[in-house]
């Protein structure tokens, strides 16, 4: 489930990963108004919301990998349930943001 | 201990397989990448939260240190991105051997400086970013 999960997410950012970093190159340091005007365009918002939502679910699985190789003990537990938090409170904020912004 | 014996490995000419250096670039880039997420996070959030906040994200990372941070941002997202396919690849049974992996590893690399400089040159093409 962890190692199909990381994969399926990995397949599903490539191209959305690349289309975002085109479409930021193409923003530049544009006005207020302009970024809003490009975020509420619906296939822009959908995009971002999938982005968001897969970007913290793999950041997730591969943070887990990497604390289970390193950290031991009671610290281990700790550090995958801050994982855990932190990945859930970081999609639900970029959510809810995008959310204000298309509303 | 004798004296005069070969030791092994000799550390000090000792080059870092190709394969082992993108191996732990992947890892390392993963976890850039996602301190990199919580500030996208961040940038949304100050969109969402009107001009004025957006304004001090604009202004930052209009700024000469903000736009190295980008470079070095694409760099790590796009090396992590291509390895990930490399790795998505082997986990369909393609691309083992000596040869092959070895390739793969500098096509990596190759494809990371190439989009990079691409992405980049729209940036720059595009005219509102300072390099």
């Amino acid at each position: 489930m962890h190692w199909w999960m990381q994969r399926l997410t990995a397949a599903v950012l490539v191209p959305i990963v690349v289309w975002l970093a085109f479409s930021v190159a193409m923003l530049g340091s544009a006005s207020h108004e302009a970024v809003v005007r490009w975020l509420q365009s619906p296939v822009v918002m959908t995009l971002l919301m999938l982005l968001v939502v897969t970007t913290f679910y793999h950041t997730k699985l591969g943070m887990q990998v990497i604390i289970e190789d390193y950290v031991r003990g009671w610290l281990k537990a700790v550090s995958l349930i801050l994982l855990n938090l932190i990945c859930v409170l970081l999609t639900v904020v970029g959510i809810a943001a995008l959310l204000k912004i298309v509303l | 201990m004798k004296q005069g014996r070969p030791l092994s490995p000799h550390l000090q000419i000792y080059r870092w397989p190709l394969a082992m250096v993108i191996s732990i670039l992947h890892r390392f880039t993963g976890v850039v990448l996602a301190v990199g997420a919580l500030l996208l996070v961040i940038v949304l959030v100050s969109v969402a939260a009107g001009p004025a906040a957006y304004e001090v994200v604009r202004i930052l990372v209009s700024s000469l240190f903000g736009q190295i941070f980008l470079v070095l941002w694409t760099v790590a997202l796009f090396m992590h991105l291509f390895n990930g396919v490399r790795h998505l690849v082997f986990d369909a049974g393609y691309g083992f051997g000596i040869d092959a992996t070895r390739n793969s590893g500098i096509l990596v690399i190759v494809a990371t400086l190439l989009l990079t400089v691409v992405v980049w040159s729209v940036a720059w093409l595009n005219g509102r970013f300072w390099i």
